[in-house]
């Protein structure tokens, strides 16, 4: 009787004890299962927007830009943008993605992730827990790529092809890799979510993109001078046809610029991209209506320049602010961005060709600073419940975005300048009279855009 | 044998294709130009840079045709290219010494 009880207690043990271990195998296949969802889903959101941020470079920069230029200099100013795709992912691949993410000072990354050694499948948790390091790294590329191919725009017409290329590279060495340092990478200076000094909110970019490229855009519109024979002759753009295309692939491309920054397909995510639509909505309506009132024709140059406007003041306050707001973003922006254009740069008389400085230095800084405004922790919580911009009650925020603002604008202009004596030392950074004359197409590459004849 | 060169109004030239065609003149060589006689031009504005464009498009038709034709011709191709505004464009009637078919070696009115 006793052997039975015993027989029947060690029985009912050994299934409790077997129960209890599958519920708990279960239970780890059904958080792993979970885990993989998401981190699946998150992955192809990621994947989908580092192409659609390529995508802004080539094609849609590359068209944006070269519709504005004459027709001798079409393929030399797409050139400018394409050859980014190419030069940028070298240096990011060998110790770019290093030194803007890696640990190291406030200012500048380690050399631990030299060559991409140790980025791989698995996820970096300070960057995105869950998604493969490998895809951050990709997404992050594609800003360092469109970034300097942003500032060529300034020195259309007439750069040197040799010295752009040592331009654009010393320029993302020395000056984009540590701003994306300094305002994303872990213990970087101005880095809101990773124990910066001066936490500075810039969802996507409007500091380390639009206001380095589009303040060293001004230092090289004036350091190379004007274009031969401007403004006394004529300069319109030889088909405005390509540029509202590349204007249109820009907008859509920038849903992966800044919904994609969310690095998850989170409602985050979506709040960012109803923000960026909204913003550029606004803009291309109030830069059209402005020029309207003001020469008596809305443009369809001044809706698709104000469209661009827009896009680069929401940028830092897309992940921050709620879509009314970014209206006003957008709508401050379109007009101060037009007054910059058409009024302001005609006073001083200098000749950014296509108006990077104008739109993206001047509406970067505006949105980094009404970032400061507008940002609340309703809709992204990165302070941890304490609150984010003026409109939560948090002063000192625009102050922080102002100190970002001039971190970048000195960075810029220092180091834009330093670069170009170096470049002009070396290589030159302007072409020959006969050669700007010519246009840069045949005398830079031997080619012409448009065959007709063939 | 006379060449009529004329100026026209881009939008004036499938009436004036049609009007040649109805009078039996089927051969014609046709081009873009740009050019202005008293017509003014127009302003344009690319982000607040003001352009005064002078010279406008135009085609330039070239029909060469037996003298005897000339006179009709013009009459029929200003009555097709006519707006009667500043801008309507000019016709110019020159000798022609000689025309040969490459094809063929034709010469004088057989060429044409």
């Amino acid at each position: 009787m006793t052997k039975r009880l015993l027989l029947f207690c060690l029985l009912a043990l050994s299934a409790f004890a077997q129960t209890a271990s599958d519920v708990d195998k279960k239970l780890a296949d059904l958080d792993k299962a979970v885990k993989s969802a998401q981190s699946a889903g998150d992955n192809a959101w990621m994947l989908t927007s580092a192409a659609l941020v390529l995508m802004m470079t080539g094609p849609g920069l590359a068209l944006f830009y070269s519709g504005l230029v004459r027709r001798k200099n079409v393929l030399g100013t797409m050139m400018h943008s394409f050859i980014m795709m190419a030069i940028v992912t070298v240096l990011w691949g060998i110790i770019g993605y290093s030194l803007a993410f890696g640990e190291w000072t406030p200012f500048l990354g380690s050399g631990q992730y030299a060559f991409l050694n140790g980025v791989g499948a698995a996820p970096n948790p300070d960057y995105g827990a869950t998604i493969p390091h490998q895809t951050y790294m990709v997404y992050q590329l594609m800003f360092a790529i469109i970034t300097p191919a942003l500032i060529s725009g300034a020195f259309a017409e007439r750069m040197k092809f040799s010295g752009m290329l040592l331009f654009m590279t010393l320029w993302t060495l020395l000056i984009y890799f540590p701003m994306a340092h300094m305002v994303w990478g872990k213990g970087g200076f101005l880095n809101a979510a990773l124990g910066g000094k001066f936490p500075a909110l810039d969802f996507a970019g409007g500091t380390v993109v639009h206001i380095t490229s589009g303040v060293s855009a001004l230092i090289c519109a004036l350091y190379l001078g004007k274009r031969r024979g401007f403004p006394a002759e004529e300069f319109r753009p030889h088909s405005l046809v390509l540029s509202v295309i590349g204007a249109c692939l820009l907008w859509v491309g920038w849903f992966g610029f800044n919904a994609g920054s969310a690095v998850a397909a989170s409602s985050l995510a979506t709040s960012a991209f109803v923000a960026t639509h909204f913003a550029t909505a606004a803009a291309a309506l109030a830069w059209t209506f402005a020029e309207w009132l003001k020469t008596g024709k809305p443009s369809v140059l001044g809706a698709i320049s104000g469209a661009v406007a827009g896009l680069v003041a929401i940028t830092p306050a897309s992940g921050y602010v709620a879509p009314m707001p970014a209206f006003v973003i957008g709508a401050i922006a379109g007009v101060g961005c037009y007054l910059m254009v058409s009024v302001v740069k005609h006073k001083f008389g200098y000749d950014d060709s296509l108006d990077v400085f104008g739109v993206h230095g001047m509406g970067g800084t505006m949105g980094a600073i009404l970032t400061g405004v507008f940002a609340t922790n309703k809709v992204n919580n990165v302070f941890g419940g304490k609150p984010l911009g003026l409109i939560d009650g948090n002063v000192a925020q625009v102050g922080n975005q102002a100190i970002a603002v001039v971190i970048a604008w000195v960075l810029a202009i220092v180091g834009s300048f330093i670069i170009l004596k170096v470049c002009d030392a070396i290589t030159g950074v302007r072409v020959e009279p006969s050669e700007e004359i010519q246009g840069l197409d045949l005398s830079m590459h031997g080619e012409e855009g448009y065959n007709f004849e063939g | 044998m006379k060449k009529i060169e004329a100026i026209i109004q881009p939008h004036k030239l499938q009436e004036v294709k049609d009007a040649m065609k109805s009078i039996g003149i089927d051969g014609m060589t046709i081009s873009d130009v740009r050019g202005h006689g008293r017509q003014k031009g127009h302003t344009e504005v690319y982000r607040g840079m003001e352009y005064q464009i002078d010279l406008l498009p135009k085609m330039k038709l070239e029909m060469v045709i037996p003298s005897e034709r000339a006179e009709e011709v013009v009459r029929i191709l200003m009555e097709s290219a006519r707006t009667g505004k500043i801008g309507d464009g000019k016709i110019f009637v020159y000798e022609v010494a000689d025309a040969i078919r490459i094809r063929n070696g034709d010469r004088g009115d057989s060429a044409l």
